[in-house]
């Protein structure tokens, strides 16, 4: 992360623009007519049920899956993610949910995979330095990192991917389930460096299940639902009204599991 | 090696990891590796002393220098095909066509320096380049198409074998000029004794100039910077051995030139899988192509970049042995060329997964497998029985591979 970008935008700018972007998979429209904006220096939560499409578009935003239609504007500029490597030059960086990482390589490696210091005759030492300060300001627990990553556990292997994301100093970065295989401690290291990560004028793309987490970072919360945009909220809203967006009613089995919990008490 | 800094290195500074010192750290954590199933060279290294006991038993002519001499000329060419099928085999597919492509350099080269007359780099060019092509061939079969390389290289083993036989016409084989620079380069020609003293003391020189360049640096970076005795250990045992075999050697002809080369290609070969990019990218594609491509490796080109020098090896491959038996003939790259090329990979410790491996196999399951089949010739054995352990070598070694994989996954390494 001493790595500084030539152009870091303004805080607040618009980084990244979607309208009418849809994704189908043969007979399924896994995404279909999808807006989103993100700006610099915002964390903005993206949540739904499962099957609601939050994995496609992150793969998606990646250059992982192509769109079927729409349009993708960063920085004000219509782009074609036509892959992954496109997507890591303009500065979209993702934490996959199934982390991807090369297990057979030590911790160095995998953190500068694709973005070795010196092509030709690899530095070993200065990536091995940075790897141990990135993941010092992570506060994250490596033993070793010259370990394979194989012997490091969940956690731990969650921190390395983040940490690799960090390290090209992306505009946006898209952490799909972050803290979902994390302890206590660590999911609270991760949130802390969304919200550090935010502060640096990145914008921040947050997927989870967990609402608690998303209320404690989260700028704006946006919910998709069965592959459409249904509805944004704030971390101010309440929780009644976001479960609704998620699940697509009022009356569902959160609210009614919640009126059943509330009524032993008011008799 | 003791640490007088006060504030604790960049990397040591969790407390639950075991941190192994000096000559008994690194013994220490050389068991600890072993005993988890990272298995490395030490296999091919005790079938060496054991195949080398063994044959010296049976026939002391084994050991005399002029048949080691005899070895090292026989090993250059399949080991050079083995160097490519190392680069293969880091990706987890297979070429096995490599001994067809061996045999179609040798015609090419017979072709176009004897019958047509024209010089000899051009000839030797013209191999390679057909071995480039292959391997754009293969690359692209399974990049477009996503042919498994299994497939397209069977029916590359046969379509090849059909040119070379087409090449070569109805006569079948061309005889090399014996007194040609090729021929010689395959057959007679040493290094002077100095040359190989100088040789042998290069690697040490350079382990210990790199390692204190390293050392120095790591100190600098607030990192530990390792034992400075082990690396002067590995450097001097490894100078004593290289100077005891070159001596040795010199008892009889000398070390040939064209192993040398070959060294000196698995030298080349080390430093890119290890020290460049692109030899990251070979380990991490093999290792798990999904995320490789994910961090931006073009898998594509990696793909066909191993192809490419798979088949281009295998073609320099049959050029020396051309060089080696003074003809390029129908029976150039047929018979044991495929098998003998691919077990000296595997036994000398690249896995068949995918992700595992070194430029080193090569040269130690080459030497391993032209062992074996010296010391059967030397007992009068036939063909047929040299087929069948050899194919038991090989058997035992992806048995070896596939259960230090098996203890590497349960102990937690990949």
């Amino acid at each position: 992360m001493d790595q500084t970008s030539e152009s870091r935008p303004e805080r607040g700018e618009l980084i990244l623009r979607l309208r009418d972007v849809s994704k189908q998979f043969g007979a399924v429209t896994a995404l279909s007519d999808i807006e989103l904006d993100i700006h610099a220096g915002e964390v903005v939560a993206l949540v739904g049920d499962n099957g609601a499409g939050k994995s496609t578009l992150v793969k998606v935003l990646a250059g992982v899956h192509a769109p079927t239609s729409g349009s993708i504007e960063f920085m004000g500029k219509p782009v074609n993610l036509s892959g992954p490597g496109t997507a890591l030059e303009l500065g979209i960086a993702t934490v996959f949910q199934d982390l991807a990482l090369c297990e057979n390589l030590d911790v160095v490696a995998n953190l500068f995979l694709g973005h070795e210091v010196g092509p030709w005759a690899l530095d070993e030492v200065a990536m091995e330095v940075r790897a141990w300060r990135l993941l010092k300001e992570l506060a994250a627990r490596i033993p070793s990192v010259r370990e394979p990553v194989a012997s490091l556990s969940g956690g731990q292997r969650q921190t390395v991917a983040i940490a690799r994301s960090l390290l090209l100093d992306p505009k946006i970065i898209m952490l799909d389930e972050p803290t979902a295989a994390l302890g206590v401690a660590q999911t609270a290291e991760v949130l802390n460096l969304i919200e550090r990560v935010r502060d640096r004028g990145h914008g921040v793309i947050l997927i989870s299940h967990n609402m608690e987490d998303v209320r404690a970072v989260a700028d704006r919360i946006v919910v998709l639902r069965l592959g459409r945009n249904n509805g944004e909220f704030t971390p101010a809203s309440s929780h009644q009204d976001l479960v609704a967006a998620i699940t697509g009613a009022s009356e569902n089995s959160v609210s009614r599991r919640a009126a059943r919990k509330a009524q032993p008490a008011e008799v | 090696m003791t640490n007088l800094d006060t504030e604790t290195n960049l990397d040591r500074a969790d407390t639950r990891v075991r941190h192994d010192q000096g000559i008994a750290g690194a013994v220490r954590a050389f068991f600890d590796r072993v005993r988890s199933g990272d298995l490395g060279m030490l296999p091919v290294i005790v079938g060496l002393i054991v195949i080398t006991l063994v044959f010296a038993t049976l026939n002391p002519v084994f050991l005399l220098p002029n048949n080691l001499v005899n070895l090292l000329f026989d090993a250059a060419a399949v080991g050079l095909i083995s160097l490519g099928v190392v680069c293969v085999l880091l990706l987890g597919e297979i070429d096995l066509s490599i001994g067809s492509m061996s045999g179609l350099a040798s015609a090419i080269t017979g072709v176009i320096w004897v019958n047509v007359g024209l010089p000899l780099p051009l000839a030797i060019a013209g191999a390679v380049a057909a071995g480039v092509l292959t391997g754009l061939v293969y690359g692209t079969l399974l990049n477009r198409f996503g042919m498994p390389s299994f497939v397209s290289t069977l029916s590359g083993l046969l379509a090849l074998l059909g040119l070379q036989l087409y090449i070569l016409g109805p006569t079948g084989s061309i005889n090399l000029p014996f007194s040609s620079s090729l021929v010689r380069f395959g057959q007679v020609m040493v290094m002077p004794a100095w040359m190989s003293y100088l040789l042998a003391l290069v690697p040490g020189l350079l382990i210990i100039a790199s390692g204190l360049r390293t050392m120095r640096r790591r100190v600098h970076a607030n990192l530990t910077p390792g034992s400075r005795s082990v690396l002067y250990l590995r450097a001097g045992l490894l100078t004593v051995a290289l100077l005891g075999a070159a001596f040795y050697l010199n008892q009889g002809r000398g070390v040939p030139y064209m192993f040398g080369l070959f060294v000196l290609f698995v030298v080349a070969m080390d430093y890119a899988l290890t020290r460049t990019q692109w030899g990251r990218s070979m380990f991490a594609v093999g290792g798990n192509r999904e995320a490789a491509r994910r961090s931006g490796i073009d898998v594509r080109r990696i793909r066909l970049s191993a192809f490419v020098l798979c088949s281009s090896f295998a073609a320099l491959g049959g050029v020396f042995s051309a060089a080696r038996l003074a003809s390029s003939s129908q029976q150039a790259g047929a018979g044991d060329v495929n098998l003998n090329a691919i077990a000296a990979a595997v036994i000398g410790g690249t896995s068949l997964f995918g992700g595992r491996g070194s430029a080193w196999s090569a040269l130690l399951g080459v030497l391993v497998i032209q062992a074996i089949s010296n010391g059967l010739t030397l007992l009068n054995l036939s063909s047929s029985l040299r087929y069948m352990i050899t194919g038991a070598v090989l058997a035992i070694a992806v048995i070896v591979d596939s259960l230090a994989r098996q203890s590497r996954a349960s102990h937690g390494r990949a």
